[in-house]
């Protein structure tokens, strides 16, 4: 048992840490803590410049095999980046579609020629991707997909529409999960397509959310073109493709995460503290629970992180996203509560929601999007405990 | 980085799964529940001098193994889940964690090997009446004559306090000062009461002192003014361990239960409402592991922060083994509410066990004021920025 990271990987942890500081003081100043989840829409411009000078200092592809033009870094070595990234408050990535999905799958699916099409300007930080995945009437029930793709000469011809697409309306290409076999049903017949997103058949419509803000956006394919070389894996075979690409997220942006629910904490315990919500045992007896379960959390991802780190995670990690959801929007319930009152009170007209605000309504997301809690709760009753599927 | 037991450990831990399971594994434990000292003294012969675990935690120079909490959380772990009724806790987790961090080398010297030897027994008497277990600690009243202290009060749930050979009281003394002083188990003036108690699995006793004379020599105060929550707070750690084999053993009970239980023509575990009851199980029991496993290596790093990952590993096993006991009935349906089924051992012991060393929301208010919470304004708040 040793909870410690090697003193090699706290000397990596003091260079991505120097390199923050500086690039982070300078020019890009103003975006420390600007984007992320309920915060998309924030200094797209800057962000997007950012994202080049990441690329340009090797640090997007850090985790991507060397053959693949990545740097082989170990698993703690991207919570490492994680991790300080998260503590200098690094804007929002528009980029991590792209570099933590796609890539991985491109080097692991892709042929030769589309490694070195896609991979490299990825890296770079130039090109931005987005996920084609969820439709209307595929969103837990995923192989419910009925966009269709139809390879017509050299080219395929892609036709419906996906939603909660993140970034699709800054995205260059797009990779869609597509029905390309007309007589298929459920898992079977599909493909898995990269399609540009700047031509005539692509229209994006962001929906405005809850929060009044927008970061996801409807997509519709209206006889949209690709080449007949964009396939990724086997025609008819996209099923497989699209569930790896999950698989490649491997936890290592947890910790990173962790930093940000923690800033989050700080801010709410703050708050009770100045407004004497603290004299209060209920609420202490709930924010205690809240760090407690912050801890638990932490705790939970260095054991899965050491495990990872000798191969595949253990059956333990399909607890993740569940745990950090449920743990998430409970904070936000409870930042409410702090504030009383003045919880209802926005920054301004005609929506201008406190950051507290963001967090206790965008966090309604965090338990439904990427797999809900009840499809996290059933993978772990099937998988992890080998309970029988139900009718 | 290494979040895993060792071989050894692993070993050790196979070893006592084996000689659990031979002795009968709960059945043990009911046989014990239905004895007069209320613990299996003939399996904790096999344990405790066979196995060593009686030795675990003391220096090899006193005859021990000169092991640590993480081998501690180990065992814990291992006996948790046949709920087994034995002296580990309270002699080697207890009473261990009092020599190991409140008795100078004298001391050590003179208590340590009998009990090293699985030849006696120890535990530790601290909680006064109306005391929370949670808060400060108040014990028994000190007074210092001359060549020696006078021990008076009354010290209730007292884990396996009637048999113990060597009972460590704490103790206020007139300068406020708490320590713990070592009190022979046949003391004149020292009365223990066994109590009739709903968990069956861990004897509690009540100790009345009536001016117990002990030597200057006794008085255990090597580790300073917070020795005493030093002591709890490790033994938490030990019980959070155990919390969590047996939270295991239920997600286990209930999860083969819910594979072959046939209703409306189907496993009940095929029906959503019971996967995602023993899915939220599964996220309490692998949650509680990660807490209670990063607790045994905190304890042996003796990091600074040791009190707040007691205080949070506490409160989350504690609750997180209760709700999974009852649950487990739940899942069972009829025969998890018979005597006959195992169900009932676990979910007494859940409920005891949380209480024992102060229940969750007592140990929540000792996060809570480490956080700055409910405090003086000038106090400084700790950073929440989680550690290791």
């Amino acid at each position: 048992m040793d909870l410690r990271f090697s003193a090699d990987d706290e000397a990596f942890r003091a260079e991505v840490r120097g390199w923050l500081d500086t690039q982070l003081a300078g020019e890009f100043r103003h975006l420390r803590g600007q984007g992320g989840p309920g915060h998309e829409h924030e200094h797209l411009d800057g962000r997007r410049a950012w994202e080049r000078v990441l690329g340009a200092a090797g640090w997007i592809g850090l985790g991507w095999p060397r053959a693949a033009g990545g740097q082989g870094a170990s698993l703690l070595r991207q919570v490492i980046f994680h991790e300080e990234y998260a503590r200098a408050r690094g804007p929002g990535r528009l980029g991590h579609i792209g570099e933590h999905l796609l890539g991985p799958t491109v080097a692991a699916f892709g042929t030769d020629a589309q490694r070195a099409r896609v991979l490299p300007p990825i890296a770079r930080g130039e090109a931005l991707w987005c996920q084609g995945y969820s439709e209307p009437g595929a969103g837990s029930d995923l192989a419910g997909v009925q966009t269709r793709a139809e390879l017509v000469g050299r080219q395929w011809r892609i036709t419906g529409q996906k939603i909660w697409t993140s970034h699709a309306h800054i995205a260059d290409a797009c990779f869609v999960l597509c029905r390309t076999d007309p007589a298929s049903s459920r898992h079977q017949g599909l493909s898995y397509l990269l399609v540009p997103m700047r031509q005539a058949g692509v229209t994006v419509r962001p929906i405005q959310q809850l929060t009044g803000t927008s970061e996801f956006c409807e997509v519709f394919f209206d006889d949209a073109r690709t080449d007949a070389d964009q396939v990724v894996g086997e025609i008819g075979g996209g099923w497989r493709v699209a569930m790896a690409t999950l698989t490649f997220e491997r936890g290592a942006s947890t910790l990173g995460q962790q930093i940000g629910f923690a800033a989050e904490l700080d801010a709410i315990i703050a708050a009770a503290r100045a407004r004497g919500a603290d004299r209060d045992a209920v609420i202490r007896q709930r924010l205690a629970d809240a760090w407690i379960g912050l801890q638990v959390m932490r705790w939970n991802a260095l054991r899965m992180l050491a495990h990872g780190e000798r191969g595949e995670l253990p059956r333990e990690a399909l607890m993740t996203k569940l745990s950090w959801a449920t743990w998430h929007r409970t904070l936000g319930e409870l930042a409410m509560d702090v504030l009383g009152p003045d919880a209802e009170v926005t920054d301004g007209a005609p929506y201008q929601l406190t950051t507290l605000q963001q967090t206790f309504l965008f966090s309604r997301a965090d338990t439904i999007y990427a797999g809900s809690n009840e499809i996290q709760k059933n993978i772990i009753a099937t998988r992890a405990l080998g309970l029988p599927r139900g009718a | 980085m290494r979040f895993a037991f060792s071989d050894e450990q692993d070993q050790l831990r196979r070893a006592l799964r084996r000689a659990l399971d031979d002795a009968g594994g709960v059945a043990a434990a009911r046989r014990a529940m239905a004895s007069e000292v209320g613990h299996d003294a003939a399996l904790w012969r096999v344990l405790g001098r066979d196995l060593g675990l009686a030795g675990l935690l003391a220096p090899e120079a006193l005859g021990g193994a000169g092991l640590g909490w993480v081998e501690v959380v180990a065992v814990m772990e291992e006996l948790g889940a046949v709920v087994a009724a034995v002296p580990f806790f309270a002699t080697v987790a207890l009473a261990g964690a009092a020599l190991q961090v409140a008795a100078d080398d004298a001391q050590r010297r003179a208590l340590w090997p009998t009990l090293a030897r699985g030849d006696a027994t120890a535990t530790v008497a601290y909680l006064a009446p109306g005391a929370d277990p949670g808060a400060d600690v108040v014990g028994a009243a000190a007074r210092a004559v001359d060549g020696g202290h006078l021990l008076s009060g009354t010290l209730r749930a007292v884990v396996d306090g009637a048999t113990a050979d060597l009972v460590l009281v704490a103790a206020t003394d007139a300068a406020g000062d708490v320590a713990l002083y070592a009190v022979a188990g046949d003391a004149a003036g020292l009365t223990r009461r066994r109590v009739s108690t709903m968990d069956q699995t861990r004897a509690l006793a009540e100790l009345t002192l009536d001016d117990v004379r002990v030597a200057a020599t006794a008085r255990l105060a090597a580790g300073g003014r917070d020795v005493v929550a030093r002591v709890l707070d490790l033994a938490r750690i030990a019980l959070a361990a155990e919390q969590l084999g047996g939270a295991q053993r239920c997600l286990d009970l209930a999860v083969d239960y819910a594979k072959v239980r046939h209703q409306f023509g189907r496993p009940i575990g095929s029906f959503q409402a019971v996967q995602h009851a023993c899915a939220d199980m599964f996220v309490a029991v692998e949650s509680a592991r990660s807490a209670a496993y990063h607790a045994g290596w905190a304890a042996d790093q003796d990091l600074p922060a040791l009190a707040e990952v007691a205080a949070a590993t506490s409160a989350f096993c504690g609750d997180a083994f209760f709700r999974v006991a009852g649950d487990t009935i739940q899942v069972h349906g009829g025969i998890g509410f018979t005597w006959e089924h195992d169900a009932h051992l676990y979910f007494k012991r859940a409920r005891a066990s949380r209480a024992l060393l102060g229940a969750p929301a007592s140990q929540r208010e000792r996060v809570a004021h480490h956080l700055g919470l409910g405090v003086e304004a000038t106090a400084t708040a700790m950073a929440t920025a989680p550690g290791t």
